[in-house]
């Protein structure tokens, strides 16, 4: 048993990562909400897996969370807003998918040296979790840096917590973590209604986050 | 007596913030802010009457008064400040009426997010906290809805979020050194329980914990190369907030990376974490003394000499020692006594001159002496020139580690010289020389900004004893 719950963890873990990857790569908006909501439903199951190995039933509230609001809610209002915009094909990345790739396999492998060697005293389990949770963390900030599009920003840094999530949970016992997800949710709801109703389309007739620069208060 | 002071602290901003929203009209609700803050204040002071117990949840001790008192204090004189200030944008038309009614819940909201910070005895809890104050404020610079403040809005949002979502990470890592000396549950993630036991942690784990610490409350304490939200935030949003964000978020921020300091220092094989928050200090210190330079809005120019003190306490606090950790936590109040002072008069002066831009600012000491006079004293503060509080306390931090480190001393000097020149450069500027720009008479509250620049002021020239041995206890127990 012990060596088949670790195996489906580690599978549920590393699907993560390379979740986080195809994202790297998308190059229209709708599909990059898709892979988005398919990084969220991963979560959800390695979760839920995570409240059954440790016996924890709060994880299971944790797990439909991340199934019920971050792959079907979030994904379906951004879907909206997407139309509402009117941006659907556009997507821009500062840097071409060949590079982000690279970048993304050398975060990658920083994350597991990284890890790997400091934890090696933890369990197996925490500490390969712990491994893919900063990958993941890592790959959602390069993401947020290589998009300038507010939509695709805003999947970055909801697939970077996707990646904490994973952490807390991989962290066995510990406290807070329906808490800390319910506060993450709470974040990413503003975000999602921040960018509807600050309705930054009209204000800026665009969502390219370049085009907010022209207004730095410092270049009247 | 059952009155309790700890809940006091959290529950009167959490029933003021409930009230605010459901009541119209600013005159009433404006003095209600101003009670509200009172009390929480009142009852901070208490805190140092009475100690309540420290539960699992929550805790007080020397260190974290300092704070909660500092905090209720500002907190109130800048709602008075805030009350005088709102009433103008809302004659002005600058913001709606319907949107008073929001700020001043989430004001309150604010200041419960910053005190449950403060307080709190879990790690986790605090770091909820934490991300509750960057919402809020992350509402409130975009209260008015223009293409500046919206952009501001989101930067701050986006780098903020980024910055606790690290910071996150750094808090489950701690767990995970915890967890295999205290054993799973609630009492891994207890400050108290953490202290005790923080020499038997695995150092490896802690030492990557406080990195990720460091980059994700660093962002909030607006260390240098993470510091780009704090200008636009600053610029664009209300001026009080401002004054509360350079006065108090800095300093929640910092709390919070203060005690993950404490819990490191205890473990022998761990990296020690004081050069880590030198350099970082000593970088914000100088780079943005030099920015001080090309600022053309006033709330800007002021924002950057926020970096450049926050730079001077992380460098106080890194070197540590109890001479050091005292000069350092006799900065923090300073800067945010000043600060905030600085911020009650730009926020008058933007009004009167109806603008934030320099350039379109001049002779204010002709056309408005008091706020022109009040600007000059607070900007002579903060340079830290002799007698204020702020010369105090920056001879203190220089004085303490020069024969230590003098030349890390020496950039910090360099820094302070470049930032004084800046910041008298513009002001010339803007006090001085041909009146420039509207010069009807502000209809501004004077008593916050005189009474934080008379305390400011009094610490240059007398510390009452009960204070310095106050100081001096904390010193020692940040180690």
């Amino acid at each position: 048993m012990r060596g088949l719950s670790f195996d489906i963890a580690h599978m549920l873990a590393g699907s993560l990562v390379l979740v986080s990857f195809m994202q790297l790569y998308q190059d229209r908006l709708y599909a990059l909400l898709n892979i988005y909501a398919l990084h969220a439903l991963i979560l959800a199951m390695s979760v839920a897996w995570q409240a059954f190995v440790q016996d924890a039933p709060h994880l299971y509230l944790t797990a439909v969370i991340a199934l019920v609001f971050k792959a079907i809610v979030i994904p379906t209002a951004l879907h909206k807003i997407i139309v509402r915009l009117g941006i659907h094909r556009e997507i821009e990345t500062v840097v071409g998918v060949g590079p982000a790739m690279l970048l993304g396999m050398g975060l990658v492998a920083l994350a597991m040296v990284v890890m790997l060697r400091v934890t090696a005293e933890a369990d197996p389990l925490a500490r390969e979790d712990l491994a893919f949770a900063l990958s993941v963390v890592l790959l959602g900030l390069l993401m947020m840096v290589t998009r300038r599009n507010a939509v695709s920003q805003v999947i970055g840094f909801m697939s970077l917590e996707n990646g904490l999530v994973l952490a807390a949970t991989g962290a066995k016992g510990m406290p807070l973590v329906v808490e800390i997800s319910v506060a993450f949710s709470v974040l990413i709801a503003f975000i999602v209604i921040g960018i509807f109703l600050f309705r930054i389309r009209e204000r800026f007739d665009t969502v390219d986050v370049q085009a907010l620069d022209r207004f730095r208060g410092e270049r009247r | 007596m059952n009155f309790d002071a700890l809940a006091g602290v959290l529950l009167i901003p959490a029933l003021a913030a409930c009230l605010l929203a459901a009541l119209p009209g600013y005159r009433l609700t404006s003095r209600l802010n101003v009670l509200a803050t009172f009390l929480t204040f009142a009852t901070a002071v208490s805190l140092f009457v009475v100690e309540p117990r420290s539960g699992p949840y929550l805790l007080v001790d020397d260190l974290n008064k300092v704070f909660i008192v500092l905090t209720t204090f500002v907190s109130f004189t800048t709602s008075v400040f805030s009350a005088s200030y709102i009433g103008h944008e809302i004659e002005i038309g600058r913001l709606k009426l319907s949107y008073v009614r929001f700020y001043h819940a989430m004001y309150q909201v604010l200041m419960f997010a910053m005190n449950l910070a403060l307080v709190a005895n879990n790690i986790g809890l605090m770091w909820v906290a934490i991300e509750l104050a960057t919402l809020t404020t992350v509402l409130m610079v975009g209260i008015y809805r223009t293409h500046e403040a919206l952009e501001a809005a989101w930067k701050y949002f986006i780098l903020g979020s980024v910055g606790i979502a690290l910071a996150l990470f750094g808090t489950i890592l701690i767990y995970m050194a915890a967890r295999p000396v205290i054993g799973e549950g609630v009492d891994a993630m207890v400050w108290t329980v953490l202290i005790t036991q923080a020499a038997k942690f695995d150092p490896a784990l802690l030492n990557v914990a406080f990195v990720f610490l460091l980059l994700g409350y660093g962002t909030k304490v607006g260390l240098a190369p993470l510091h780009a939200w704090l200008p636009d935030a600053h610029a664009e949003g209300p001026t009080p907030i401002s004054a509360v964000l350079s006065g108090l978020l800095l300093n929640v921020a910092l709390y919070a990376l203060l005690r993950f300091k404490m819990l490191l220092a205890l473990n022998p094989v761990a990296i020690a974490p004081g050069p880590l928050m030198v350099t970082m200090g000593l970088i914000s210190c100088v780079f943005a003394a030099f920015m001080l330079y090309r600022r053309r809005d006033i709330k800007r120019l002021f924002a950057y000499s926020s970096i450049e003190h926050m730079g001077i306490i992380v460098f106080a606090f890194g070197m540590g020692g109890p001479l050091a950790n005292f000069a350092g936590l006799l900065h923090m109040t300073m800067h945010s006594l000043t600060k905030s002072a600085i911020f009650f008069a730009v926020g008058h002066i933007a009004q009167v001159k109806g603008t934030q831009k320099i350039a379109d600012m001049g002779g204010l000491t002709v056309t408005n002496p008091i706020l022109g006079w009040g600007l000059v004293l607070g900007v002579v503060a903060i340079a830290g020139l002799p007698p204020l509080g702020i010369f105090m306390s920056e001879f203190l931090v220089v004085s303490s580690t020069f024969a230590r480190a003098p030349w890390l001393t020496i950039i910090l000097v360099f820094g302070i010289l470049v930032a004084l020149g800046g910041l008298f450069l513009r002001l010339n500027a803007i006090a001085f020389g041909e009146p420039r720009g509207p010069t009807a008479p502000a209809d501004a509250s004077y008593v916050p900004m005189f009474a934080h620049l008379a305390i400011v002021f009094m610490a240059g020239i007398y510390m009452p004893p009960a204070l310095v041995t106050g100081f001096q206890n904390v010193a020692r127990l940040l180690g």
